[in-house]
Formats: C-alpha cells, structure tokens, sequence
C-alpha cells in the first residue's frame, strides 16, 4: 500500500442515479431512488438516515448483492476505479453471479454488517472463515494463510490470536465477532470498505473501541471507509463528508461541520436533535411519526407530514436539488423559496 | 425542531400504561393482523380447494350420510358378490343418448376352473337412476323419518355398484360413505384431545420453567421414543373385548391422541418461551398480573394460530393412524365401519389382486388427508406471512 | 464433548428403564393371559400333567407374584438374553425374534439412507430454485406422498405387479433363497426384493424430509453469515453447499430421531402387505393373541433401537455443530 494522502482528491467511487427497487405483490419499494455520490480514496463517507431509509440496499448494490429475484438495480451507474487501472468498472453492468464483480467482492470492496451475531457461520472456525477469504483471492496455501489469520487476528486486537484462530464464532462476544469480521474484510487489503451500522448491536464501550480500531486500521491500510449509521453521533467521529438519507433519496450533502453546525433540511435537524446530550435530563427529542411505508409514500416531499417547517407547496411538488455551497446540497423547498421570493 | 413532539422514552415505568391505555389499538392491531391472515389465506387456491372438498366429504359423510348413500350400508346382494364398479352410461350400447343416466345390471357366472365370479353387463336391460327418490327408510339428521335419497335405482330391491361390491355383495360406495362418519370424526376427537394437552403441557413447560419444564420434558422425550403404531397397537388390543363400539371408537381417539400431543407440546414450548421474554410479559409482571391471566390472555391467543394449524396437520396423522390400526384389525370395530375397517378386507393380497376395487375407500383416505394437508399448509402460510 | 455423550448416554438408560416398565404394563393390561387359553388347551387334551406344568410356568414366571415382581424378573432376564417364553409357538421369544430383528434393522437402515439420498438433493434443489415449476412439481408429489398410508402403497404395488410382471413382489428373498444358508448369490437376491419395501416404506419420510430440508435451507440462505459468505466473492455453488446446506442440515438429524420411529412403525404394517419376514406380523399376531412375553419383548426391542437411533443422531449432531459439542 504506498497510496498516499495526495492522491485522495481522485474519486474511488461514483455513484450516479442509483435506483433500487424492490418488486413485490402489493407494489413497488423503491428502496433507493435515484441517488448519486462518490468517494474519494483514503476518505470516510457517512450515510445517516433511520432505518429503513435504504442505506443497507444501497451498500448491496455496491456490492452487486441486491437480493434476487424480487430486488433489481434497476438503471443508474456505480463506477469503480479499480486498483490497477484508470478506466473505471460500472458495476451494475456486470452478473452478480459472475467472475468479474466476484473478483472486486471481499478483495477489493469488503463489507461488514450490522449483526455480529449473526455475521459468522456458527459451523466454522475463526481462522477457518478468514482462511477462505484469503486463500480465494490471493491464493495462497493453507499454512500462510493460516499465518495471515493469525495476524488479521492481531491487528484487531483479538488477544492470544494463535487459539482464538481456532475457536468457533460461538465462543466470542459480540465486539469480538465484530472484530473477526473486520479481520475478514481487511484481509484481502481492500480499497474500499462498507461498514453497515458495525456498531449498532454493540454496547457503548465495545463501540468505541471498535470506532477507534476502524480509524487506526483505515490510516494503516489507507483505504476509503462507507460508514453507514442511523446514529448522527457516531458518525460524527469518524467522517470526512455525510449524505443524510431518507426513503430512498439523499436531502442532504455536506461536511461533517456543516452537518452539525449550519444544516439545511429539517430532516438533518430532526436527527441531530434526537441526540442525547449528557448532562441534560434524559429525554430524547425525536422527530414525530415514522418512517412511511415505501409502497405508501406522501405526494410532494417524503418528509412532508413530519416536516416541521412544512410548507403548502411540499405537500404537492417534490422539492428541488439546491446546492448550496460547493460541498453542500440539499433537496428541500425552504430554500428554493428563499431565492425566488419575489416571483 | 422547537416544533418537535416530545416523547417519553420508549422503556420507562409508564410503558405498561400505554399498553394498558390503549386497548383499542390493541384491538384495531389484532383486527388487522386477522384480516392480513384471512386474506393470505384465501389467496392460496389450493387450500381454498382443499377447504371445499372437506366441506363436501363432511356434509355428504358426516352429516347426511343415509341421505347420499344409494344402499344401506349392510345390505348384501348374494348374486353380486364383488361385483366390479359398474359405470354410469348416457349412451347406451347402440349409441342412443338419454339424458337420465342408467346402468346396465350384471349377469354373474362362477368361473369353474379359476373359482372366480365373472361379470358381464346384461345390454338388454337398463335400470335408470333417479335423483332425490325414494329408497330405504331412515332418519334425517337422526330425527326426521324419510326415505329420500340423493340418488338410487326405481326399485329398492335392485342394487348397483359405483365403486363395485364386496366378498358379501355390500355397495362399497355406500360403505364409504357411512365408514366416512368414523373417519373423518376420530381424527377431530382426537386432535381436540391432541390440542388440549399438547397446549396445555407446553405452555405449562415453557412458561414455568425449572423443574417443572424438565419433567415435563422427560416425558414427552420419553412418549416419542415409543414408535407409534406398535405402541397404539399394544393399546388398542388392550380395550376390554366387550366394549361397545363407541367406546372402542372413542378408546382409539384418546389412545392415539395420548402420544401424538408430545410433538405439539414441544413446538407450544417453544413459542411459549420466546413469548415470556417479551417486552409486553415483562410489563404485564411488573404491573402486577398474575401467571394465569398472563398465560390466559397473551399466551394462548398468541400461539393460538400456530396451534390451529398445527392441529390441522395432525388431523392426516391420526386419520391415517386410525386407518392403519383397523386395517390391522386392531381400531373400529364391527358394527361400526371406517375406511380402514373397510380395508381389512385387502389383507389378503390374492383379493386385492383379483378384485382391486376393494382398495377404493383408501382413495377416500388419501383425499381427505391430502386435503387435510393442504388446508393446513394455507394455515400456516396465512398465520405466518413472512414464512414465505 | 465427553460430557456430552455422558450425559445424553445417562439420559439413554433412565428413558430405557422407563420405556420399559411402560412397555411390560401395557401388554399385561389385556384381562386374562394367553397362558389361560394355553392350560385350558392342555386340560381339555386330558393330560394329568397340566396342573403341573401350570405351576410350572406360573413358578418360572412369578405369575402369581405382584406386578413388580413379574417385572422384575422379566427385565432381569432381559439383560441375560432370556427373553421368556411365547406361548404361541411354544419356543424361547429368544428363538424366534433375533432374524425378525436383524431384517427389520436391515430395512429400516437402508429406508434411512433412501430417504436422505432421494430428500437431500430434492430439497436443496427446491430451495434454491424457490417457486420453479420443478419446487412446485417436487411440493405436490411431496404432498402426495405425505398423504397416501404406505401399506395402501405396497398394496397398489402388489396389485400393479401382479398385473404388469405376471407374478407379485413380496417377500425379501425369492423362493429358491428363502431357506438358503447366506452367500453372494442370496445377498443379490435380497437387494433385487428390497427395494420395493424401502420405495413403499421410504415414501412418506422422505416427502417430510424434503419439505424440512426446503424450508430450513430458505431460512438459512436469509442468513447473515450467508450474505457474509457472498460478500467475500464465492462461488455462488460454494455458499449454497458449503455454508447453506451443512447449517441446514442439523434439523435433518434432529429430525432422525422422528423419522426412524415413522421408518420402523411404517414398516410394520407394509410387511404384512409385503408378507416380509421382519418384526411386524409377528408382532401383530402376537398382540392378537395375547401372547405377552413374545409381544412385550418385540415392543421393547424396537423402542431400544429407536432410543438407540436419538443418541447415534445427538452424536451426529455434536458431530456437525461446534455449538453442541461445547454446551
Ligand atoms: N429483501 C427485501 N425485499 C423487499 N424489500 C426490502 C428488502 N430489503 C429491504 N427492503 C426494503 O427496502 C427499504 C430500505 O431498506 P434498508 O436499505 O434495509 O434500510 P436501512 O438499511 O436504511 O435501515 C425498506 O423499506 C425495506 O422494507
Ligand atoms: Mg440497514
């Protein structure tokens, strides 16, 4: 790995005009709709959003991982700048079953999910699901790649790494698990990692622990980290930029201070509120309702009916993309108004 | 965000006043789950159909059977001893069409050299069969006196075999429909039976726990390590001799229903126990109810439809249990008639070679059981939409 | 994993001892003996020594003793090989049963491995090709076999094959084998007859089976650790077979533990269709008559091998599943 910190204004990834959707009996769930982004190499891109907001299927499609038959990309591009190469890949244009997207998965994309729980095959041990990893994309032979798991195990922190290699999923704690699945994704030295809420079914301390292992691995193996999170706190630690999801659609796009400090959508407020503050009486402050059925969404804007600043025109027209800044975007009406106010 | 609806925390004390508060939504929730069950359900047309074919079976069988049998059951035509099924006609053999559907009548000659009765229509007489007139006397519904069948030749006296007679010149279809009665009847008694005890032993196992639990565990471990049909067997042989055969009949039912509930008792458990970890137990034992009312109210309507669907699969089992049983000789006994008694007589291969139309009441088995399947699967797929 | 089998073994003996007890009071509940029919036969042929060899019998047997008693001695003789005695053909039960046993355990086993070689592939193929038109041919032959008792099978094949082949197919041996001492020539023999009992006995287990393996594998293929195993860039074939199916597996052995006892009961009923020299007709005539020590001793030999068959499955199971091995 001799990237270096210059060549990070180079994008590793471009979304453009994702669509995702689900068919089902009773409708279509667009799941993620018409979306674009991209990363630059050796960054941290936050996805903040409640659940159910299409951050999962988003990073599946990345992966060409959509669950068949009843979810399909359905247009869009995801280009990827491979590793030795300038001409980028459009994943979605290759078999999700096929060699190519095979080559990329776990070896050049890697991704951890939300339950370390449930993330390993109880049946195998430890050492024997990174083996696989490693042993499938870099072809080595058994003993070094049991010399590979032993050391993925080190670098995670997992202590007396040359047993635990041989125990079996069931004989480690959640943060453990949760550490064995970033041994498995980093083993195969990836560009880009996709982190699914990694710490969501994790208690406060193993969080931060595992907060930090990310950041210290991600400057060690200068690879560019998708850090997926419903939690705005969270991701405040660890990104560089954040697109802000709901059903579907990115309202908004910005720094990490700007996210925090000069928010545009109501929406970004909304979740940064309902972070608990220590100190201040523990009540939460939530945005009201939920989250609307997909196959049932409002006419005008998605967020209109928990929109605190709604308006009349949000209830019929969906809202317009604003850029705001050169690296802020929104996609509200407040400010399409504030411009047009004479007309 | 000042506009923003302040909330209490989802986990405080008060929670369990919100459930408590709030029956109506209860209510609406569980309305709605029902109707999102009733409309999976009817959306499966196989169940649908197989719900159709019982409703038939139980109404023409168990309700009405002297009403749709063309003979009494114990009748015996001596010039008709398996006689083969004799087949409807329109036509008749010159190619003339009548709409009133007839049959032509055997004559029957005993084959000497292979001692076997040899059928061959009589073409130059036809017996018509007329729909709702008069045959033997019986009582509606067991109270109304009337002689009005479904079906059935002009004269009484002449007998005819849809489905073909038997060593003593018995209608089978007639037998059918009576022995259909104890059928499709041992397997509800005995699955009630079945869901009581299963039910109640696996929520009394999984909600207790402990000692209690192991107990109960033991025993339903040690019930399935009993095969079933030598176990029933040695059972059923022990009913005292002199039984009536309504006792017998009810003996069966409680014999096989004595071991078939262990399996329900385990799957009760174990929905039971997932239940006692959940947020509205906890509540409800905080806010001071007592175990009954919790199992009485939460439990059992919860796993209520996981056991009316498994109820409906286990009716096939005891239906074919009761089957196997007086096949063996072991189940119903005489004057009573089920389809299985009614297929002691294939014991004898010899017989069921020559004369295979003696198997037809286990068609009736099977339909009634593949039937029973399918409209348990439709249960099940209903109650549990995210199965598939 | 000593532990374990320590324990399930433990288990084993106090289920054995119970099923056992269950076992002699069921067949004492009958009212009357078949001794009572069998001395009443030895007195009206006027021999002057029936009241002798009555007590005779009574004494070996403690028949005028307590309930407990009698049990007592039967079981202790049990565990020395002496069965009793059967009334009925009026030779040592020990006699009589051992190749009864011996075939039934032939049959039973060789249903087992059919059911699983036809169920296993079937069910994967159905779960990984969900809702195809091969699932839905699969679901409702499975259907079919589920709902059709197996002696009504074994009749249809009899009658078919009386029909068809001019001669029926019962039996395990053809004539000329029958009584034949064993050699390759019987062994051959007894494969070409065996295979009709295991379709017939076989059916019904391996339709359960087929819709256990389907639906467990759809519930594993929802898993995490599946969509972990995709994600690092297998092999589609590798993370079906690999990491589906050998999760997928562990009900199938639970499930053993039923379908042996479905496998040997099934079995009992088709061999008197099938006229199979296994444990079943012998067993049925033996309960029809009353002949106790002939009968309790079948009851009790075939719910060891079943008992027997739950702890080679627990075996099994710690075998595959790490998490069991290590409770
Ligand atoms: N396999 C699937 N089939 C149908 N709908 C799905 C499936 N997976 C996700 N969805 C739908 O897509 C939407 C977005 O889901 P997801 O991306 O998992 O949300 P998030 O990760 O933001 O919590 C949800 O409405 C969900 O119901
Ligand atoms: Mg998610």
């Amino acid at each position: 790995m001799n990237k270096n910190k210059d060549t990070s204004d180079k994008n590793l990834l471009e979304v453009k005009n994702l669509k995702t959707y689900f068919h089902q009996e009773e409708g279509v769930v667009k799941a993620v709709d018409n979306i674009s982004f991209n990363i630059k190499q050796a960054e941290t891109l936050g996805v903040v959003g409640e659940s159910g907001c299409g951050k999962s299927v988003t990073s599946l499609s990345i992966m060409q991982l959509v669950p068949q038959p009843r979810g399909k990309i359905e247009s869009g591009k995801i280009l990827y700048y491979q590793k030795d190469s300038s001409v980028p890949v459009d994943i979605t244009s290759l078999s999700p079953r096929g060699e190519k997207i095979r080559k990329i998965r776990g070896n050049e994309i890697a991704m951890i999910f939300q339950e370390p729980m449930t993330s390993l095959n109880p049946v195998y041990t430890v050492g024997e699901q990174i083996m696989e990893s490693v042993r499938l994309h870099q072809q080595s032979r058994q003993k070094e790649a049991r010399e590979k798991a032993v050391e993925m195990l080190r670098l995670v922190g997992i202590g007396s790494p040359e047993q635990r290699v041989d125990e079996y999923p069931h004989e480690l704690s959640g943060g453990m698990r949760q550490r064995v699945m970033i041994a498995i994704a980093l083993s195969c030295n990836p560009s880009l990692l996709i982190a699914d809420e990694p710490t969501t079914a994790l208690d406060v301390t193993i969080e931060a622990q595992i907060l930090n292992l990310m950041e210290d691995l991600q400057k060690k193996f200068n690879m560019s980290i998708i850090f997926i999170t419903h939690d705005l706190e969270v991701i405040g630690e660890m990104s560089d930029r954040i697109i802000v999801m709901y059903t579907g659609k990115i309202v908004e796009k910005a720094t990490i201070e700007d996210i925090f400090y000069n928010n545009k959508h109501p929406y970004t407020a909304g979740l940064l509120s309902s972070i608990p503050q220590i100190g201040v009486e523990k009540r939460l402050v939530t945005i009201k309702g939920s989250v609307p059925d997909l196959k049932h969404l409002p006419a005008g804007c998605n967020f209109s009916p928990r929109c605190p600043k709604v308006m009349n025109i949000c209830h019929t027209q969906e809202p317009p993309d604003i850029q705001i800044s050169e690296n802020q975007f929104t996609s509200c009406w407040l400010y399409e108004k504030r411009k047009d106010d004479v007309v | 965000m000042s506009n923003s609806e302040i909330r209490e925390p989802a986990v405080s004390p008060e929670g369990q006043k919100e459930v408590n508060i709030d029956p109506d939504i209860q209510q609406i929730k569980s309305l709605s789950r029902f109707q999102l069950m009733k409309r999976a359900f009817f959306k499966n047309k196989l169940a649908i159909a197989a719900g159709f074919v019982l409703i038939i079976l139980y109404i023409t069988m168990v309700f009405f059977p002297n009403l749709f049998s063309t003979h009494p059951p114990f009748q015996q035509d001596r010039n008709n001893m398996y006689a083969p099924p004799q087949r409807i006609r329109f036509f008749d053999v010159d190619g003339n069409f009548n709409l009133r559907p007839f049959v032509y009548p055997y004559d029957m000659e005993l084959d000497f050299e292979t001692f076997q009765y040899e059928y061959t229509p009589n073409y130059d007489e036809k017996k018509f069969i007329y729909f709702f007139n008069r045959g033997f006397s019986y009582k509606l519904g067991g109270f109304w006196d009337t002689d009005i069948h479904f079906m059935g030749l002009e004269s009484e006296e002449d007998m005819f075999f849809i489905f073909g007679s038997d060593r003593m010149g018995r209608d089978i279809f007639s037998r059918i429909v009576h022995a259909g009665r104890v059928s499709l009847t041992v397997g509800l008694v005995g699955v009630a039976l079945t869901i009581i005890l299963g039910s109640f032993f696996g929520t009394l196992s999984g909600y207790m726990g402990g000692i209690i639990d192991q107990i109960i565990q033991r025993i339903i471990e040690i019930l399935l390590s009993f095969p079933t049909i030598p176990l029933w067997a040695a059972l059923a042989a022990a009913l005292p001799q002199d039984w009536s055969s309504i006792r017998i009949f009810f003996g069966i039912s409680i014999i096989i229903a004595l071991r078939n509930w262990a399996g329900l008792g385990r799957q009760v458990r174990g929905k039971v126990m997932s239940f006692r970890e959940s947020e509205y137990t906890i509540a409800a034992r905080i806010g001071g109810a007592s175990h009954l009312y919790i199992i009485l109210h939460h439990m059992i309507p919860n796993a209520f439809s996981h056991i009316i669907v498994i109820g409906t699969l286990s009716i096939p089992a005891m239906i074919i249990a009761e089957t196997a049983l007086s096949f063996l000789g072991l189940g119903i006994q005489p004057p009573m008639v089920s389809w299985g008694t009614l297929l002691e007589a294939s014991q004898r291969v010899n017989v069921v070679i020559n004369y295979p139309w003696i198997m037809i009441p286990g068609l009736f088995v099977v339909i009634a059981v593949l039937a029973f399947n399918f409209l348990g699967d439709g249960f099940r797929d209903a109650a549990d939409p995210f199965s598939s | 994993m000593t532990a374990f089998l320590v324990r399930r073994s433990f288990y084993m003996i106090f289920t054995l001892i119970v099923v056992s007890i269950l076992g002699f009071i069921i067949i004492n509940l009958p009212p009357g003996t078949y001794l009572d029919v069998y001395i009443a036969e030895l007195q009206s042929m006027g021999t002057a020594t029936a009241m002798e060899q009555r007590q005779a019998i009574v004494q070996r047997f403690g028949l005028d003793q307590p309930l407990y008693y009698q049990y007592w001695n039967w079981i202790s003789g049990f565990i020395r090989g002496d069965f009793g005695i059967s009334f009925m053909y009026e030779r040592p039960v020990s006699d009589l049963i051992w190749s009864r046993l011996g075939y039934t355990v032939i049959l039973s086993t060789s249903t087992l491995i059919f059911t699983w070689l036809v169920a296993l592939p079937i069910g994967i193929y159905s779960a990984v090709n969900k809702y195809s038109i091969g699932d839905n041919i699969f679901t409702f032959f499975g259907f079919l076999g589920l709902s059709i008792p197996n002696f009504l099978l074994a009749l249809v094949f009899m009658v078919i094959s009386a029909r068809v082949l001019g001669h029926t197919v019962g039996g395990l041996f053809s004539m000329e084998y029958r009584d034949a001492v064993w050699s390759i020539g019987k062994f051959i023999d007894l494969l070409k007859h065996l295979w009709i009992p295991v379709i017939v006995v076989g059916t019904a287990g391996t339709a359960t089976l087929i819709r256990i393996m389907r639906g467990n594998l759809l519930d594993i293929l929802n898993q995490q650790y599946i969509q972990t195993a995709r994600a690092k860039g297998l092999k589609e074939n590798i993370v079906i077979y690999k990491h589906a199916v050998r999760n997928a597996i562990h009900p199938l052995i639970m499930q053993l533990g039923m379908t042996f006892p479905q496998i040997i009961s099934g079995g009992m009923i088709v061999a008197i269709v099938l006229s199979l020299p296994t444990v079943g007709p012998m067993y049925f005539e033996a309960l029809a008559q009353q002949d106790m020590y002939l009968a309790g001793t079948f009851l009790m030999m075939v719910s060891f091998l079943l008992i027997f068959g739950n702890l080679v499955a627990d075996f099994l199971l710690a075998l595959v599943d790490p998490r069991i091995r290590y409770e």
